[in-house]
């Protein structure tokens, strides 16, 4: 599903590598865990994936898509594929709560009614019932992620990547995400998750991938966290 | 294809509630769009007015050749065709002795004095023949024709050119052409200055919301989908200010009309040019719209272009 071959980037003209030969090698329906210290480079990784950034030299293919022949009108196609969690949201300030779930699918052209059918149903399945008309200011931390969240669900992506999607939330709120996570995990999405907490990450006894200094320093079955601070 | 129709309609929608959302802004984009094209519309108006009054004193200049009462009617013929094929001459026309006493009667109602000085036994007026040039610039060509030998020999006095108003003439033609061509000069500056001003207007919209564009970008929406609202946004300022500016104009001319009676204001014919801008209102309204509509989509594409772009660098 997702495969990258000695993928390095660097940012600019300067000379350390944010990542550096990443390889990596990911099943359909897998789910995996990413982590790493601040600035390691997580972040990093997931862009390259969507085409945010393209990578200095290495090669990426996503679902059979080669990037390097990938057409510049070919990247929305892309896009709507795969679900993203974005470490800072990225909500949409001028669109209420539902409109900028809506408006994952009325990209994709799915009629008016579908979506009024469909967006409650995934604005429920993240406790944001009631909440449908705020806009994003008027929103708390958590619950803005969690309409992130709500926005990269709705379209049942093959692939769904989530930046700290927990970094806000309550333990409790934060639980309820990673079993909306592992639910679409089940129904056949592959997942792709960053998080700082360690306690999900010993729970769910998933497959993590360590990455140290833009290297991938372990990357291990039902693993548990193992950096040192 | 039901997709498509969606997608368009979602695009023209969002582009209405930009425009209702962005009041302020609208209303400055579409006030220098409605002075751009008042000015455009104006010059039209103008131009075609002076065209109009120029036309009709060309049309009021003729050339009179008095012809010999010996001349025989062949000769008459041989000679009205030869002016004819000359290529500055517009038309020609022919009155007889009989015509052409009846035509001085006629101008000359009431002054016995000049009346009594002809009668129809004695009919001391020559055969006429009248010339309307095309171009007065270009008059010398007939007279070098008539001044020849042999058609001087046909005639019974020089011929005469309308006199004295001709020169008046040649200075208002050469005033107006100046005028025309100054105006053409200052609008096509105006409209490129303005579409500037609309441009940077509308950038500045777009500017203040490159950030939705981007996150757009990365949801997956398509470069239409994103830019289409923009591009419906200026589309409407576009064909509004049309609409305003050939209402102003309307308004302008009613009130002007009101207050000189239709009297006309020299060279620029008042009657004429609302006449005019009556007789043209579907076509000079199209045209405004089409001018609003293009500077407005123009700006909007070009405006929302850099924030569409993809990464290429490495
Ligand atoms: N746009 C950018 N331009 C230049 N450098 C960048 C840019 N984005 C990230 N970096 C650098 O790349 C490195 C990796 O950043 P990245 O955001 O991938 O870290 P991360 O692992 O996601 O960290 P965190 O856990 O804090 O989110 C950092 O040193 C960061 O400063
Ligand atoms: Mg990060």
């Amino acid at each position: 599903m997702i495969l990258l071959d000695r993928v390095t980037k660097t940012y600019g003209r300067s000379g350390t590598p944010s990542l550096d030969r990443i390889s990596l090698h990911v099943e359909p329906k897998e789910f995996v865990i990413v982590v790493g210290q601040s600035g390691a480079g997580k972040t990093t990784l997931l862009r390259l994936l969507t085409r945010e950034e393209r990578p200095s030299s290495g090669k990426i293919i996503i679902g059979g898509i080669d990037y390097d022949k990938l057409k510049d009108k070919d990247i929305p196609l892309l896009r709507r594929k795969i679900g993203v969690v974005f470490q800072d949201f990225k909500l949409l300030p001028n669109k209420t709560v539902f409109e900028n779930v809506a408006f994952a699918l009325e990209i994709v052209g799915m009629g008016r009614k579908e979506i009024e059918h469909t967006v409650p149903k995934v604005l429920d399945i993240v406790n944001l019932k009631g909440k449908e008309n705020r806009m994003p200011m008027e929103l708390s931390g958590g619950e803005r992620q969690r309409v992130a969240i709500a926005r990269a669900i709705v379209r049942q992506p093959k692939i769904l990547i989530a930046d700290e999607p927990t970094g806000n939330l309550d333990p409790k709120h934060a639980w309820d995400v990673i079993r909306v996570l592992e639910k679409i995990n089940r129904y056949g999405t592959t997942v792709l998750l960053t998080t700082h907490n360690q306690e999900i990450v010993n729970k769910l006894k998933r497959r993590v991938v360590t990455i140290s200094h833009g290297k991938i320093a372990s990357d291990k079955a039902n693993a548990s966290y193992e950096i040192q601070s | 294809m039901r997709r498509k129709t969606i997608t368009f309609s979602r695009i023209v929608e969002a582009g209405m509630i930009n425009f209702v959302r962005n009041a302020s802004l609208a209303i400055a984009a579409m006030a220098v769009m409605v002075v751009t094209l008042t000015i455009v519309l104006f010059s039209i108006i103008t131009s075609a007015t002076f065209s109009n009054t120029i036309n009709q004193i060309t049309d009021k200049i003729d050339i009179s050749v008095y012809l010999n009462d010996s001349i025989t009617p062949a000769q008459k013929d041989g000679l009205l065709t030869q002016l004819r094929q000359l290529p500055n001459v517009k038309s020609v026309s022919y009155l007889s002795k009989e015509d052409a006493l009846k035509r001085y009667i006629d101008k000359n109602k009431g002054n016995q004095d000049l009346l009594s000085a002809v009668n129809e036994t004695s009919n001391p007026l020559p055969a006429t023949i009248l010339i309307k040039p095309r171009d007065l610039n270009k008059i010398q060509d007939i007279k070098n024709f008539l001044t020849k030998k042999d058609v001087a020999a046909l005639q019974s006095n020089e011929p005469s050119y309308s006199g004295d108003r001709k020169a008046a003439i040649d200075k208002i033609t050469h005033a107006t052409n100046i005028l025309r061509q100054g105006g053409i000069g200052a609008v096509i500056i105006f409209t490129i200055i303005s579409a500037l001003i609309i441009f940077n207007t509308i950038q500045m919209a777009i500017f203040n919301r490159r950030d939705e564009i981007q996150i757009m970008r990365l949801l997956g929406a398509s470069t239409w989908y994103i830019r289409g609202p923009f591009v419906v946004e200026s589309i409407i300022y576009g064909i509004l200010s049309a609409i305003i500016s050939i209402l102003l104009v309307n308004a302008a001319f009613a009130a002007s009309s009101g207050a000189l009676q239709a009297s006309s204001l020299g060279l620029l014919d008042i009657q004429y040019a609302s006449t005019y801008f009556t007789s043209n209102f579907l076509w000079l309204l199209t045209l405004q719209l089409a001018v609003g509509i293009v500077i407005g989509a123009a700006s909007s594409v070009i405006a929302t272009r850099r924030y569409l772009k993809f990464k290429t660098s490495k």
